[in-house]
């Protein structure tokens, strides 16, 4: 095994490609293609005549599914509905038969306390105290322990689930082949579309709402299981195999625990993806916070919204925190000879301030429930306030978003409009085929193709339109964010925090702000995913900026270049795999927000998504979902493709 | 008569690529380096066969990549050897059942990893009662073993902390103690002190030569340290590309190297501590017996004498009987073969 092995040097020396041959092909496709679709207008836009009803069968299958396992979908719902009932009980409603009060809300704030405590410290106790007193203090309270009743009741069944799929897929290649396609599927698709088949098998309701939420919080378990469990050190392992340990031993008691850390991110994503889903649920009636800034957000209530917008965030800080906390937690050592109840401290506080609680409860019911008159509002001002904006920053905002609108977004909308479907398709097909051959070059071909065929042209243009917007902007603006934060390391830091913060917020928060500003409009469409969708350009220059070897810097300076060549003559190119992958992420994100921007009006799939939702028309629903989908993996798949050329030629894998 | 083999290798192979079994075949069971290059396979231990006799210490040792690591794995069963047998106690392990393996590995084996492989959400004590747990030894009994075995290794006072709370030195002493737990016939060691700085190893280094004296385990150790080798073993044997090159004592293979290869290892190894007096002594009878030196010393402690006397001193065997004479230059050439004229 000393023996050289000779291999072929890594990135082969390709010889400077010229630019002219592919650009010539480009050249030739658009002008052949454009050029046929004015003398055949089928080939502008695909006829209805010639659409297959794809749709129709979908709607039709699942309503038949839905009438055939009928007593399935109802033992299932039937079964659900125990914990979360039993949950919500403790929380918020109490057994009121049997004149049994729920938990009092100073008990939970305290409860949420000492769990910080026992998982990070005083610092995170005062936080996590706090964020959830303001529930109680904003008069929140039932809806929030609502919203946090599905979370609470969801996340252990969609973690055991992925946890249960995960460790499947470590013990068999093809289990983890099928699972690895699926998931791919499953979270390039966005939240609602989740919502339709779930609303024509289940119903509306809390119960509809889990469902949709455990199966779309699946997959980042499953996923960071499989990377938990196959990253364990094989010392470990072999150590585990040769204290006698059977398969079930070595998997319960080697594999998983030290597998911990990443099986706690992976719990993380869960949390925050379940609150994120649970929010977006209320549109198929579960209720909680998320069905009252729905309310709010209709009612143009701004007020009201962004008080219910907070508490959602508070939610998921706390949340994330809390979570993202224990994933660095150290086991306390305890000397030998302590008694229990110094071991268990946390849990024994816990208990005695909640039998406390409960019994002062019944001397002051304010303990037990705030009552209406004790809660604040910020409501009233922020009411006025918006209304003073739209009196008289509204003049200077307008005139801002009608430039943006004529000049960018207009032009783009009428450009992607306008495309003759066989250049759209060809060109992707073209790029394809540069970048990696026939079988990436079908890519576009048959998910773009698929969607078309399915009736969806225009809204898919639609779509395309304005992610094109999204990713244009946020190119703009976090590329050069990402720049100046890896030159300023406290810069650096504040940028990280931000980024951390915006991407706590669930999807829905994102629209207060935009309706307050931009009233509706395309433009808010736009700037509402680009809220979302700009973290990751920044994340990925940054850590591209910063992956450049300090060696190449110090040779640029050591040639004579001036900061601005460095820039660009020798970090940006170095960096370039890295942004594009930051922009395929911003990509992905711009699509998952489409779907929540249909709420403040558009007419891309997100609407045709949430048109579909009131009729249970699964088949438009899932479609138009599916379609979304198909644009993330299109897109991922060719810019994935361009990265990995640019980094092979680097010499960077 | 020789005492019976406690691990017994017969033939062992264990090759790397599709279809291992078909390969070997269409080789009639002995493909040479070419055979592995040409078809793209690798051969990790090729045609290997040696002997642990009980209460031996018998060191592998090559450089990185030649298969000595994939053969303390194949002889633990850790993987499964493509060909050949392993023999414990007479028992054939390539052919035992999982159930057999596991119960084996309860009560028979034990092993120490370079890197240690503790778990690292338990503490030390739980990390050495660990085998006694997952073969359902009840809590007391366990945890006053495993009390036990630190203090064997010198750890009590630390068996609350948890591995990340503790020096390299120290962790491999919890790997030890671990591996020790169950009470092994068998000993596995792969490169056991190779992640330690230098002076830490030292002291391993005793540390385990003080627990096998008292122990008299059956040990196979790797390592890549010839003076490690030296050190620690009653016999090496040397690989290179998957093939044991050699097995013998450390003296044996300092004065016959089996080809160029063995001669490059010992190069710088040690001689003064390795050589004994008997091996270089000339059968010329000379000097006087009463200041005789016993054939069994090594000649790096009656190097002074030798070369400060200008003749011959006479070498002794264990009988007293006299073998023959040892001259100064004999002495500098066996200690400096490099000076030769």
């Amino acid at each position: 095994m000393t023996d050289v092995v000779v291999r072929e040097p890594a990135g082969r020396m390709s010889p400077v490609r010229s630019l002219t041959p592919p650009l010539v092909a480009f050249a030739a496709l658009i002008a052949i293609t454009v050029l046929l679709a004015q003398l055949f207008p089928p080939l502008n836009d695909w006829p209805d005549g010639w659409v297959v009803p794809i749709r129709y069968w979908v709607t039709e299958a699942f309503a038949w599914l839905g009438e055939v396992a009928k007593p399935i979908t109802r033992a299932i719902a039937w079964v659900l509905a125990k914990p979360l009932a039993f949950v919500e009980a403790v929380l918020y409603r109490g057994v009121p038969d049997w004149k049994v009060q729920p938990l009092p809300w100073v008990a939970v704030v305290a409860g949420v306390a000492i769990l910080g405590h026992w998982i990070a410290g005083r610092r995170l106790a005062w936080f996590s105290g706090i964020c959830t007193a303001y529930l109680a203090v904003f008069g929140l309270w039932p809806e929030s322990m609502q919203t946090l009743s599905i979370v609470l009741v969801t996340v252990p069944l969609a973690a055991a689930t992925g946890l249960g799929l995960g460790i499947w897929a470590t013990r068999s290649a093809r289990a983890e082949r099928i699972l690895n396609s699926v998931f791919d599927l499953m979270q390039a698709t966005p939240h609602m579309a989740y919502l339709a088949p779930v609303v024509v098998l289940f119903g509306f309701g809390q119960v509809p709402a889990m469902l949709a939420t455990l199966v779309f919080a699946l997959p980042p378990m499953a996923r960071c299981t499989i990377l938990g469990i196959k990253t364990v050190p094989s010392d470990i392992l072999e150590a585990g195999r040769m204290s006698g340990c059977t398969p079930r031993q070595l998997l319960w008691k080697v594999e998983i625990p030290a597998a911990q850390r990443t099986l706690l991110l992976g719990l993380n994503q869960v949390v925050m993806q379940t609150l994120a889903m649970v929010v977006i649920a209320s549109l198929v009636g579960a209720s909680g916070l998320g069905q009252k800034l729905l309310f709010s957000l209709q009612q143009l209530q701004i007020g009201k919204a962004v008080e219910q917008g907070i508490a959602i965030t508070l939610i998921a800080i706390v949340l994330d925190r809390l979570t993202h906390a224990a994933m660095n937690r150290v086991p306390q050592r305890h000397p030998a000879g302590t008694p229990w109840y110094r071991r268990h401290a946390h849990l024994v506080t816990f208990l005695a301030v909640a039998a406390v609680a409960i019994l002062l409860s019944r001397v002051i019911p304010g303990i037990g429930v705030l009552p209406r008159d004790m809660t604040l509002s910020f409501g009233a001002p922020i009411n006025d306030g918006v209304r003073w904006i739209s009196k008289n920053l509204f003049a200077y905002v307008k005139p801002v978003r009608d430039t943006l609108t004529i000049w960018l977004l207009l032009p783009i909308r009428d450009f992607f409009l306008w495309l003759p479907w066989p250049t759209f398709i060809g060109t992707l097909a073209l790029i394809g085929w540069y970048l990696g051959g026939v079988r990436l070059a079908l890519v576009p071909v048959a998910l773009m193709g698929f969607i078309m065929i399915a009736g969806f042209w225009t809204p898919l243009m639609l779509t395309v339109y304005l992610v094109t917007c999204c990713t244009i902007l946020a190119v703009l603006i976090g590329v050069p964010t990402g720049i100046w934060a890896s030159r300023h390391p406290r810069g650096a830091r504040v940028v990280n925090t931000v980024c951390d913060t915006l991407q706590t917020f669930p999807s829905f928060i994102y629209l207060i702000p935009v309706i307050m500003l931009f009233q509706t409009s395309d433009l808010s469409n736009v700037i509402a995913m680009l809220a979302y969708a700009t973290v990751p350009a920044v994340r990925f220059t940054y850590l591209g900026m910063t992956l450049v070897p300090q060696a190449t810097i110090e040779a640029a300076i050591a040639s004579g270049t001036t900061p601005r060549q460095r820039l660009w003559k020798v970090e940006m190119p170095i960096a370039f795999p890295e942004i594009l992958l930051g922009i395929n992420q911003t990509i992905m994100m711009a699509l998952a927000m489409v779907a929540i921007t249909a709420l403040i009006g558009s007419r891309d799939l997100g609407q045709e998504i949430y048109k579909a939702l009131p009729g249970a028309d699964t088949g438009r629903g899932l479609i138009a979902g599916i379609g979304i989908a198909f644009i993330g993996i299109t897109a991922d798949r060719l810019i994935g493709a361009w990265a990995k050329r640019r980094k092979r030629e680097l010499g960077l894998v | 008569m020789k005492p019976t083999a406690k691990i017994s290798c017969r033939n062992l192979w264990k090759i790397f690529g599709p279809d291992p079994e078909a390969f070997l075949a269409r080789h009639n069971g002995a493909p040479r380096s070419e055979d592995f290059r040409t078809a793209g396979m690798v051969g990790a231990v090729c045609d290997v066969s040696f002997d642990v006799f009980p209460g031996e210490i018998l060191i592998v040792m090559g450089l990185s990549g030649s298969g000595k690591s994939t053969l303390i794995r194949a002889i633990s069963r850790l993987n499964d050897p493509t060909a050949g047998n392993v023999l414990i106690d007479g028992q054939d392990l390539l052919k035992a059942s999982p159930e057999e393996l596991v119960d084996l590995r309860r009560h028979k084996m034990g092993m120490v990893f370079q890197h240690f492989g503790l778990l690292p959400h338990r503490t030390v004590l739980s990390n050495v009662a660990f085998p006694l747990e997952v073969r359902g030894s009840p809590r007391e009994e366990r945890e006053s073993r495993a009390m036990e075995m630190l203090k064997l290794v010198g750890l009590e006072g630390r068996e609350t902390h948890f591995p990340r709370e503790l020096s390299g030195g120290q962790q491999q002493r919890v790997g030890i103690a671990r591996s020790l737990a169950v009470g092994p016939d068998i000993w596995f060691l792969d490169e056991p002190f190779s992640a330690l700085d230098p002076l830490i190893r030292r002291e391993m280094q005793d540390e385990f030569l003080r627990l096998q004296k008292m122990l008299k385990k059956t040990i196979v150790f790797i390592t890549h340290d010839f003076e490690e080798a030296v050190r620690l073993s009653d016999r090496i044997g040397i690989m290179k590309e998957g093939r044991l090159v050699q097995l013998a004592t450390p003296e044996e293979m300092i004065s016959r190297p089996a080809d160029d290869y063995v001669r490059q290892f010992t190069k710088n190894a040690p001689r003064d501590r390795i050589v004994s007096v008997g091996s270089i002594a000339s059968a010329e009878v000379a000097g006087s017996a009463g200041d005789a030196i016993p054939a069994s010393l090594k000649i790096g402690e009656v190097a002074a004498r030798v070369l400060a006397s200008d003749r011959p001193i006479a070498v002794v065997d264990s009988d007293g009987q006299t073998i023959g004479s040892v001259s100064r230059d004999r002495m500098i050439a066996a200690m400096f073969p490099e000076s030769r004229p």
